[in-house]
């Protein structure tokens, strides 16, 4: 499967002049940009571990580029998301957040029902890669 | 015709009050020195009064009618500080380019509304004083609220921020459908549609405004299959989904089972109607607050009133009531779809939703400064008529905060649903990455398009199915204040 999350997901992945023009765009509204990355892809997976603070003074797309792929030379078989941060008092979240690398291969996620009274079923997704401890998933 | 209060301006107290009629004007509902105070809750109406109503008069009427008056004078406002009750009209001005037609502004003070109530407000400002005989038509334009009385109001349950994240999605419109036909499909049908759109690539699937409980899928029934579906689609893509389910009912106690049982299935989303009324959307506000629900509002049954420009309420003020009385999602025009719908208007719609302060904006039809005082924003939900090949009109009119609903646009794909699904998700992602790109999308749109079709084979079969569907017919309501209305 392709996991489908963040902005760009349904588009080939992105070259790094693409990436680089995006990091522009947030650049130029001032918000600042954070690396996570991840081996536990679960939809309601909050928190993604963080490459670092966001990088509040970090005004330079190349210099961002480059911690981008320090992630990725550290983390080459996980999924990694750049996030822009907004805050603009009544928004203070993110406002682009999107992959920039995934593992070679993703095997995706079951759903396990268990079944309740009254025809209700109970659902829980599960990552077929989170069977394994963290950092042995991929 | 007897005239409305014949008599004129009393020279003393005493004589205001002999039994008798007066002119409106002349019981203290004209004042065209008075300014308004930052608390006052003040009103726009568009007056056509009867040919022999002097339109000042007229004005005065509106806001005595809209607060203390009645027809004659009663003694018994003397018990009362009635200076402070009686609304004031305190400006009246010709509508540009409309005969007959008078721009009437009214002041009312805080106190003659409970906190916290659309129901009150609303039956003050449109209560009896739409039916007034001396007007041959009236319409409620534009409010502006003090920050004061808005923070009576708990506002959007979740608000637009919350929302994407706890959806875990940002930077782009979200993407709906309407699940079609929207009569008829039994359950296990009907949730075939939300799985393929869902897992296609869309957020969100929608029951429509009269899907409720019918002999060929009862409630239960629909709830359960879409869950079905929704978590099926959540475990194929590894995204938030949601389907929202339509818990509109004849009665309250039937539409809290209803939400209650969509919680225990784990939906994210519930939906209700307009035309269960005000007090109804409140109670619902106040339940998907309680239980962290997405709250969405389709607005049935507003086109009977706020599509005529010269009587009615301009869907503006709905929208400023709805986002007071806190729903999450509105439906609020596509600019390009099937529904009626001017750019600047929609656009002074979208505003009013979302927009944390709102500066005049005549253009758009905005007559009144408004802070909304830290109430959350409404997600406005463009729905009716669009289609993939409209990705970058839709963006530059509607921006990023709105969910895009493609009914027909995603059933209706030649290659089924699913593809249908994936032509609008990656239209959009590709149309949002060339804006961030800072390419000119109004004009390169379907250059784009073409060529994020070039590795999407069900975008270009959207594109090439589509293609030529535009709904070109002049708007009925359009602001006042531009020569002519901009092109849809």
């Amino acid at each position: 499967m392709r996991l489908t999350q963040g902005t760009f997901s349904f588009l080939p992945d992105l070259t790094d002049e693409q990436i680089r023009a995006q990091i522009e765009y947030c650049l130029q509204k001032d918000w600042a940009v954070s690396i996570e990355y991840t081996d536990d892809p679960h939809p309601r997976n909050t928190y993604w571990e963080m490459f670092g603070n966001p990088m509040f003074d970090l005004k330079d797309a190349a210099g961002i580029l480059k911690e981008i792929n320090a992630c990725r030379a550290t983390f080459p078989n996980r999924y990694i998301k750049v996030n822009a941060f907004d805050a603009t008092r009544g928004v203070e979240s993110l406002r682009l957040s999107f992959l920039v690398a995934r593992p070679k291969h993703e095997p995706g996620f079951t759903l396990m029902r268990e079944e309740g009274p009254g025809r209700q079923i109970r659902y829980t997704v599960r990552s077929y890669a989170t069977e394994r401890p963290e950092g042995e998933r991929y | 015709m007897k005239q409305i209060g014949s008599r004129t301006a009393p020279v003393s107290t005493a004589d205001r009050y002999k039994a008798g009629v007066l002119k409106y004007a002349d019981m203290g509902y004209w004042d065209g020195d008075y300014e308004p105070k930052d608390t006052d809750v003040l009103a726009l109406f568009r007056i056509t009064p009867q040919e022999n109503v002097e339109p000042i008069e007229a004005a005065a009427a509106v806001a005595g009618e809209s607060s203390t008056a009645t027809w004659t004078v009663v003694w018994t406002d003397r018990l009362t500080a009635c200076d402070r009750y009686r609304a004031k009209a305190y400006k009246v001005e010709p509508v540009p380019g409309a005969q007959g037609q008078y721009f009437a502004y009214i002041a009312y003070d805080l106190d003659l509304f409970e906190p916290g109530s659309i129901a009150n407000l609303s039956a003050s400002i449109i209560g009896n004083v739409f039916g007034f005989k001396p007007l041959k038509a009236l319409r409620l334009e534009d409010m502006r609220f003090p920050v004061a009385y808005v923070k009576t109001f708990q506002g959007p349950p979740t608000g637009t921020i919350v929302e994407r994240e706890r959806l875990d999605k940002f930077g782009r419109p979200l993407l709906g459908a309407t699940v079609k036909p929207k009569l008829g499909l039994s359950g296990k049908n009907y949730g075939r549609v939300v799985y393929e759109a869902l897992q296609g690539g869309l957020d969100f699937t929608k029951d429509d405004e009269n899907i409720n409980s019918q002999p060929f899928m009862h409630w239960r029934d629909r709830f359960l299959y879409c869950m079905e579906a929704v978590n099926r689609a959540q475990a194929a893509t590894g995204e938030v989904k949601g389907h929202y389910l339509n818990v509109t009912a004849a009665t309250m106690e039937d539409m809290y089972e209803r939400a209650e049982f969509a919680k225990e299935l784990g939906s994210v989303i519930v939906m209700i109607d307009l035309v269960i009324g005000y007090t109804a959307i409140q109670s619902m506000s106040k339940w998907a607050r309680k239980n962290d629900m997405l709250l969405h509002l389709h607005r049935a049954g507003h086109g009977t009133y706020t599509r005529q420009k010269t009587h009615g309420i301009s869907f503006r003020v709905i929208s400023k009531w709805m986002r007071l009385a806190g729903v999450d999602h509105l439906h609020a025009g596509t600019v390009v779809g099937k529904l009626e719908g001017d750019p600047n208007t929609v656009q002074g719609y979208y505003n009013v939703l979302r927009e944390p302060r709102n500066p005049v904006d005549l253009q758009r039809g905005i007559f009144f400064e408004q802070d909304w005082g830290g109430l959350h924003g409404v997600m406005p939900v463009a729905s009716g008529g669009i289609h993939a090949g409209q990705m970058h009109q839709l963006l530059t009119y509607l921006g990023e905060d709105c969910v895009l609903q493609f009914g027909g646009g995603t059933i209706g794909h030649p290659m089924g649903i699913a593809a249908g699904a994936t032509a609008n998700r990656v239209a959009l992602e590709a149309m949002v990455l060339a804006r961030n790109e800072g390419r000119d999308i109004w004009n390169e749109g379907p250059d784009i398009l073409a060529n994020a079709a070039r590795h999407c084979t069900p975008l270009q079969a959207a594109l090439d199915t589509w293609r030529d569907v535009t709904f070109d017919y002049a708007s009925t309501d359009t602001p006042d204040f531009v020569p002519t209305s901009t092109a849809a």
